[in-house]
């Protein structure tokens, strides 16, 4: 996995319900809800630590070992979420400036 | 409703969450529609402050769809601060306005805001029958340009019919304008008292007869308000809808009640806080406690397993375990069966002495 970034769009609603993290794109109206380690995921999508770290760290918060398959499942996650605009991915990290600036 | 709309309002249900709250921000309004419930004045609306800080319960209490209307929302000249506050905090916000203030600037910035849906109340095609019913005139042509403004920048658009007597024969046309501009239609005959408790709107509700061709006609599909009846067999251990369980209304005031149909004060948000009236709230516990084989009329009525009884309207006529006479109508009007409120109403006017009163109508 390279080293990329992601970043919460702000073109969506989110919120908290049992542990899962429901999600609305404000731009298609899609609606997600993400188990626990996806959620863990979104939650650390701050822009600016790479997305292997983020992954890496939300699996071992459930498993003692990280599988490599589960480090793909997580970035084919990323990338299925980055095209419903709901995150943001980079090969640089993102700043809250750029991030805004998507939503326009 | 999507399934996993559905699922999320059953989950909100099933923990006690108030997933969707309906906020008036203001009763005032630049429009006197014939049929409103409201009285257009301002007996102390709550600021900004008061509003935000409300909104940080409403997020911290897992509130997820917020629904901003009045009134006229953008009669407050902070609402973009408002509405900028609640995306902050990741509310999904629908926002429901005549639009009649809402022109180019105002279509970007409520896209860059990431507002998501609109429902603009159009009462007819015609515009002598729209602005006869909202007495401001021009008021059809600038509520159209608006919408058409906030779908060419890639917001989702509801157009609200509202059926009384006044347009009652204009809704297929309406619904035509709507096909044309590529958006959603709504069509509700559902005219509710005043929140003062006046009646005198429901003199506009259509006759049954028409309700009934209404119903019959294929092209509409499910009406406004029909969301909330069940379509389960087995019904008599539900709650009638989600009003109080997962969702809540708010006015202008911080009063906070079950459902803008449903004027039973719970408390106050000036007082409490959001949390102490949700958890808390006497009146909210008692609605929470209520399943539909408590209703002494309804449990036994035929139509009970498809009825869109709506509680609010059974108490705004006296008892909320007591049945919704509007519902009764549209029961009537979509099975071709009388509830068993109409056959009791219908007996006991066949024992009058005017027979003229013989009708099943309010």
């Amino acid at each position: 996995m390279s080293d990329r970034y992601i970043a919460r769009s702000a073109a969506i609603a989110a919120r908290l319900l049992e542990g899962e993290m429901v999600i609305m794109s404000a731009l298609d109206s899609t609606l997600f809800t993400l188990n626990p380690t996806a959620t863990a995921i979104w939650q650390a999508a701050d822009g600016v630590t790479p997305l292997q770290e983020i992954v890496r760290q939300a699996i071992q918060a459930q498993f003692s070992e990280v599988p490599e398959s589960a480090l793909q499942d997580a970035e084919a996650f990323v990338e299925a979420l980055a095209r419903h605009g709901i995150l943001l991915l980079s090969d640089r990290p993102i700043t809250e400036a750029s991030a805004l600036g998507a939503t326009s | 409703m999507s399934r996993l709309i559905e699922e999320i309002t059953a989950r909100g249900v099933r923990m006690g969450l108030p997933i969707t709250v309906h906020m008036d921000v203001t009763y005032r309004c630049n429009e006197r529609c014939d049929h409103c419930y409201l009285d257009h004045e301002d007996h102390g609306e709550m600021t900004t402050a008061e509003i935000k800080r409300v909104l940080d319960q409403l997020a911290a209490a897992g509130t997820f769809f917020l629904v901003f209307s009045g009134g006229e929302v953008f009669m407050r000249q902070d609402f973009f601060e408002i509405l900028e506050y609640a995306r902050r905090l990741q509310f999904d916000v629908n926002v429901k306005t005549n639009a009649v203030m809402i022109r180019e600037a105002e279509a970007r910035r409520l896209r860059a805001l990431g507002v998501r849906r609109f429902q603009v109340s159009i009462y007819s095609h015609d515009a002598a029958v729209h602005d006869g019913i909202t007495r401001l005139p021009g008021s059809l042509q600038r509520s159209l340009r608006a919408m058409r403004l906030l779908k060419d920048h890639g917001m989702y658009v509801t157009l609200a019919n509202v059926l009384m007597r006044q347009n009652m024969h204009d809704y297929a046309g309406t619904q035509r304008l709507a096909r044309e501009m590529g958006i959603d239609f709504a069509l509700d005959p559902t005219i509710t008292p005043m929140l003062d408790g006046s009646t005198a709107p429901l003199t506009m509700r259509i006759p049954v007869e028409r309700l009934q061709e209404v119903y019959q006609d294929a092209s509409l599909g499910p009406l406004g308000g029909d969301a909330c009846g069940s379509d389960a067999e087995d019904v008599q251990g539900n709650a009638s809808c989600s009003a109080g369980h997962a969702s809540c209304y708010i006015s202008p005031y911080g009063d906070l009640y079950p459902c803008v149909q449903f004027p039973m004060p719970c408390g106050n948000l000036r007082q409490q806080s959001f949390q102490e009236i949700w958890g808390g709230s006497p009146q909210l516990t008692e609605l929470r406690s209520i399943r539909v084989r408590d209703l002494p009329s309804c449990s036994s009525c035929g139509n009970v397993g498809s009825c869109s009884r709506c509680p609010g309207l059974a108490y705004m006529e006296g008892n909320m375990r007591g049945p919704s006479t509007a519902d009764c109508e549209k029961s009537y009007a979509r099975t071709g069966h009388a509830s068993v409120n109409l056959l009791a109403r219908m007996n006991s006017a066949a024992t009058t002495a005017n027979p003229k009163l013989v009708q099943i109508q309010v």
